[in-house]
């Protein structure tokens, strides 16, 4: 009833290939980017009521946004072309540390001349810092030419240490700082200074916004679909005449870069200052459970998988001192450890596939409602 | 499922309902705690954060709070990640009538990232004996009070001790100096003083790193048991201490020629070695373990009334450490006070009672500190307060004080601060406040 | 001849910390053979193990039993422990999950990880409690030879002494008894020793109970070695290098593995560490497992893959 879409024709090969063909899609995903764009803001400047002080906005609206940044990256690697990755950490911290540089001048003096790059400005430095990513990516890519499944897994751990080993030895990355602790340059994109905590989000948001809807056009495109052959039987995927070469190392590059952007975004505006422990295989294991509990191959899921592994604990955390329970926080946060840990096993029991698939029941659910047969 | 989904949403809409006016009373300060009591570095965190909350307990049951001013307080727990620690900085710096008073996250990773953010929410950061060294530099920052001693201060310290030891400062010429150190920024910290000081003394200094969190030592031990350094310096945390007295034993290196910073020395770091660490030596961050004047008011308004939330932890290093971390903060607020009054305050008041603290030794007494802390003061230059330590040794049953007071050498560290701070000045474009023109 | 003496020592005591490595990576071959579950857990099973190992046995002594009972006793109960625990992993999370896809089962690991650290610090406390069972002093060997001899921890060559054992009755318990052999048959395929009437879900508790005390093992000496507490659990990513070159589902494996990577590691951060800036041997001994991986796709005695359409 609510979500039908008989009568809704298509007339045109544009309006068939389009980006949302279904017409309540469409008009929920403009409500939402009206209410992220505009309502937050508005609830913001008028302290309304969840958005009253900047605890919402600052660490739960801003991470939550980056983490599913991260997560439709890794999506794009493991939930449509197969590959898993235990590496995240690392890609983002290169795209942290590679944007760090860019924004405070590059200077690499070689024989015969000097590379010398002024500082640039915080846009591209992001950007630059994803672009690193992806490099080191692909290289890191080359192993799944011949290595698969969770060997690749624990092969992808191989860049996880030794990123996290590189940006705490090579002083060069970290401006020879006497602590190896770096901190973020000024937010200034364009004359527009990000400083209050609506602003941050906001820059968080258009990121976002832009990768997740291009990420989206990816994957239903050609090269999503060489992905997704590749996932599904990469034999079988080379036998009619995908390159597994390209398909899988473009996987790793696109996917790279995108979780890149979310490392240099999450070092910039979430933490501010760093060191490498703030990318560790921890992050790494924090995403990957995004994507599956989200669902794999499903941008969509990348977001409530974040939202769920990011606020399920904190919310947990704060339950019983809400309620005015006197419980030490050491037994909070062990509790917290126990449930989070049953929750995720019952999810994966009741949906191996994850939110998206719940959400997907729900949409054949709503399209036969209020008379299923 | 979908029933359950909704629930849950309606379940978490329904808690921060609730939250919201559970706030404290108005006529409350709110002390916010950052601390850890699980995860890998447990062990340390437990009894810090035990002795901070005793001394705010002592000082609601013994006083009725700080002039009158209750103390509220509330825990989050950071296990010492950096995000975590930013969320609960998050969630707690609103709490209570005037916001939190101040932050201390016993984690040099977490002071880091909010050292970015205090400037913005005017909240001071008192971080006693860790953290960022330059900000013994109060015009550059003037939030972060890096109290009684800075890794750099340690770092001197520990050089002067070996150099008491040989016999005099010009015997350190061609001796070997080794520091092992956790592979992180709280490790690095002091490989900059260090090498100062190798340079004005003679001695071959070698810095050897152990990866985070530390089980893993057997390498870098038989190095050392290959190179004979005449002095290890350990500069760990948690697990990473104890296996390094382990580690140090089994390849036959004298304990009695380690020394150990200030985190590298309470019981947890040399209990799980048993005898092994007898003769082991640290530094103290002024004070060591055991019972002084304000025990005396523990026992009697904390402890015997079961409020304490310490168990055998009592009295240790790291609980003192926790009962002076709060002192300082409470002092701060009283100090405060008496420029704008005896109500909650906000950060912003307290950094100034902060840089106006002044904890004479008729102070210290007072407060029942006395053999615990020298006289240290505040002023806006200068946000370290104090530049002296001591050295302990562990008996194999508990630590000994084994030398006086050192006054780390400002000739050499002052010029460091000046220029790491500098380089922040630039890096963040701060322009340092003139503390002449200051009050 | 110094420098020999240095490479030897190097040498040795790297090839026993990787046999150290090998106990935690022994779990995860059996349970990944029998169910094909890459178990991520195993790291915690060594932190509860040893929490329940220390805790008793610390009660018992305080209550005046005599050491070697106490150590009996404690052992016994740490076993009780991790027989409910792999009753409980099996009837509740991997019993329901049975023909999930491998990485759900992994995940579903990390989940079962994070219920196990966190209720085993709940029950048994999150302080560092030291063990003692072995001696952690050292031998020095060959002292006429090279000056101040070669140094062997004698920990470690008691986590060697167990490690031998453990396999060889881990080959018995496979190889001589009903119930290793039904093992062997649910490795080979499930499906078919159901169909001959081998009961799954039983062998699986089977499998869970024999990693976990498999994991007590590790946890007695690493206990021993580290004091009881939760930094134990980082073992399992030391393990996943061994584990890699060994191959997932081979004993051996995980034993040669483990000694590939020890001595790798070792002399890596000896020889090449202070070169490039030490700390190296945590990626290293990933770096190797990489390289082999590159070769072998399924390391070293794993089983080859074959690809079908």
């Amino acid at each position: 009833m609510l979500y039908r879409e008989t009568g809704q024709f298509k007339t045109s090969y544009a309006a068939d290939m389009a980006i949302f063909p279904i017409r309540q899609d469409r008009i929920a995903l403009w409500g939402l980017l009206i209410f992220a764009f505009i309502g937050i803001p508005v609830m913001d400047a008028f302290q309304v009521w969840p958005l009253r002080g900047e605890y919402l906005i600052r660490a739960i609206l801003i991470p939550f946004l980056i983490l599913s940044l991260a997560a439709v990256g890794l999506n794009i690697l493991t939930g449509y072309c197969g590959q898993l990755s235990l590496g995240s950490g690392a890609f983002m911290a290169i795209g942290a540390y590679g944007a760090y540089k860019f924004g405070t001048g590059v200077r690499i003096p070689l024989e015969i001349f000097t590379i010398d790059i002024p500082p640039l400005p915080v846009f591209w430095c992001i950007l630059l810092g994803g672009v690193m990513s992806a490099f080191v990516g692909i290289l890191f890519g080359i192993p799944s030419l011949r290595i698969k499944g969770l060997y690749l897994a624990v092969a992808t751990l191989a860049a996880q240490f030794f990123f996290d080993w590189v940006f705490i030895r090579v002083k060069w990355f970290t401006n020879y700082t006497s602590s190896g602790s770096v901190v973020a340059p000024d937010l200034n994109f364009f004359g527009f200074f990000a400083n209050k905590p609506i602003e941050k989000y906001l820059v968080c948001l258009v990121f976002v916004t832009v990768f997740a809807l291009l990420a989206k056009n990816l994957v239903r495109g050609n090269i999503g679909r060489q992905w997704m052959a590749i996932r599904d039987m990469d034999i079988a995927a080379e036998l009619i005449g995908i390159r597994p070469l390209y398909a899988k190392l473009s996987a790793f590059a696109i996917s790279s870069f995108i979780v890149g952007v979310a490392g240099a975004l999450w070092a910039f505006i979430y933490l501010g200052a760093w060191e490498p422990l703030a990318f560790n295989i921890d992050r790494s294991f924090q995403i990957l459970f995004m994507v599956i509990i989200g669902g794999l191959g499903s941008i969509l899921g990348s977001f409530l998988g974040a939202a769920f592994i990011l606020v399920l604990p904190i919310l947990l955390d704060q339950v019983p001192h809400a309620l005015g329970v006197p419980v030490s926080v050491e037994t909070v946060s062990l509790l917290v450890f126990v449930v989070t840990g049953a929750l995720i096993c019952w999810l994966l029991i009741v949906e191996p596939h994850g939110f998206a698939r719940l959400w997907s029941t729900g949409k054949e659910k709503l399209r036969l409602w209020p008379y299923p047969y | 499922m979908m029933k359950i989904t909704v629930a849950l949403a309606a379940a978490a809409l329904g808690v921060t309902a609730v939250a919201e006016p559970a706030l404290a009373q108005a006529n409350e300060q709110f002390l916010p705690a950052l601390v850890y009591r699980t995860g890998p570095y447990a062990p340390n965190g437990i009894p810090f954060a035990d002795g901070v909350q005793d001394y705010w307990t002592l000082l609601n049951e013994r006083d009725g709070g700080i002039n009158g001013v209750r103390i509220a307080s509330e825990e989050c727990e950071t296990g010492y990640a950096t995000d975590k620690g930013v969320e609960c900085y998050e969630r707690l710096k609103g709490k209570g009538p005037t916001g939190a008073g101040y932050f201390s996250p016993l984690s040099t990773g977490i002071t880091f990232a909010l050292t970015e953010k205090v400037p913005g929410d005017k909240i001071p950061l008192l971080t006693m004996g860790y953290g960022r060294s330059e900000s013994k530099n109060g015009a550059v920052f003037p939030w972060n009070f890096i109290a009684v001693g800075s890794y750099w201060t340690a770092a001197d310290v520990a050089i002067q001790h070996i150099a008491h030891e040989l016999g005099g400062i010009a015997n350190l010429k061609g001796k070997k100096i080794s520091l092992v150190y956790h592979d992180s920024p709280y490790g690095k910290e002091p490989i900059a003083a260090l090498e100062e000081r190798a340079k004005l003394n003679g001695f071959t200094f070698k810095a050897i790193p152990v990866t985070h969190p530390g089980v893993e030592q057997k390498s870098q031990w038989l190095a050392i048991r290959q190179d004979r350094p005449d002095y290890v310096l350990l500069w760990g945390w948690g697990v990473m201490n104890s296996t390094s007295i382990k580690e140090a034993a089994a390849v036959g290196y004298p304990r009695d020629k380690m020394i150990g910073v200030w985190w590298s020395g309470a019981e947890p770091d040399v209990t799980p070695a048993g005898d092994q660490s007898k003769g082991y030596k640290a530094l103290m961050l002024q004070h060591g373990a055991g019972k002084f004047q304000v025990h005396a008011d523990l026992d009697k308004f904390v402890v015997s009334k079961g409020k304490s939330v310490a168990k055998d932890d009592y009295a240790q290093v790291l609980y003192n450490r926790g009962v002076i971390n709060s002192m300082i903060g409470t002092e701060a607020i009283r100090t405060a006070m008496k420029k704008y009054g005896n109500k909650p305050l906000t950060g912003e008041q307290i950094r100034w009672g902060f840089e106006n603290l002044n904890l004479s030794e008729a102070r210290i007494k007072e407060l029942g500190f006395e053999g615990m802390l020298q006289p240290m003061k505040f002023t806006c230059q200068d946000h370290q307060g104090a530049d002296v330590a001591r050295v302990q040794q562990w008996d194999g049953k508990e630590w000994k004080t084994v030398s006086g007071y050192y006054k780390a050498d400002l000739s050499i560290l002052d010029p460091l601060v000046k220029d790491q701070s500098a380089k922040y000045a630039v890096e963040k474009k701060i322009t340092p406040r003139d503390c002449s023109k200051e009050s | 001849m110094i420098a020999f003496g240095q490479f030897l020592e190097v040498f040795i005591s790297g090839l026993l910390a990787g046999v150290l490595y090998s106990l935690v990576a022994l779990g995860f071959v059996l349970i990944f053979k029998a169910s094909g579950v890459f178990n991520f857990a195993q790291g915690s099973m060594v932190l509860l193990a040893g929490l329940a190992l220390v805790r008793s046995l610390d009660w018992l002594v305080a209550k005046g039993f005599p050491m070697w009972a106490a150590i009996v006793a404690g052992l016994m109960f740490a076993a009780v422990i991790m027989a409910i625990t792999a009753f409980l992993v099996e009837r509740y999370v991997l019993g329901p999950l049975v023909n999930q896809d491998g990485l759900i089962l992994f995940m579903s690991t990390i989940g079962v990880t994070f219920m196990i650290e966190g209720a085993a610090q709940f029950l048994f406390g999150s302080d560092v409690y030291p063990l003692r069972l072995f001696p952690t002093d050292a031998w020095f060997l060959f002292e006429g030879s090279f000056p101040g001899g070669i140094l062997v921890s004698k920990i470690d060559v008691w986590g060697g002494v167990i490690a031998a054992v453990l396999v060889a009755g881990l080959a018995l318990f496979f190889q001589r008894t009903k119930i290793g052999r039904a093992l062997r048959a649910v490795a080979d395929d499930h499906a078919a020793a159901q169909s001959v009437g081998i009961p799954l879900d039983w062998i699986w508790f089977v499998v869970w109970l024999v990693a976990g005390l498999v994991a007590l093992v590790a946890a007695t000496v690493w206990g021993t070695k580290l004091g009881v507490q939760f930094s134990i659990t980082f073992l399992a990513l030391k393990a996943l290098p061994v584990l890699i070159i060994g191959g997932f589902t081979s004993v051996p494996g995980a034993i040669v593995g483990g000694l590939i990577v020890g001595a790798g590691e070792k002399l890596a951060e000896a020889y090449l560490g202070p070169f490039i800036g030490g700390g190296i041997e945590y990626w290293f001994a990933y770096v190797l497992a990489l390289i082999v991986l590159l070769m072998r796709p399924q390391g070293l005695f794993g089983e080859r893959i074959i690809e079908r359409i």
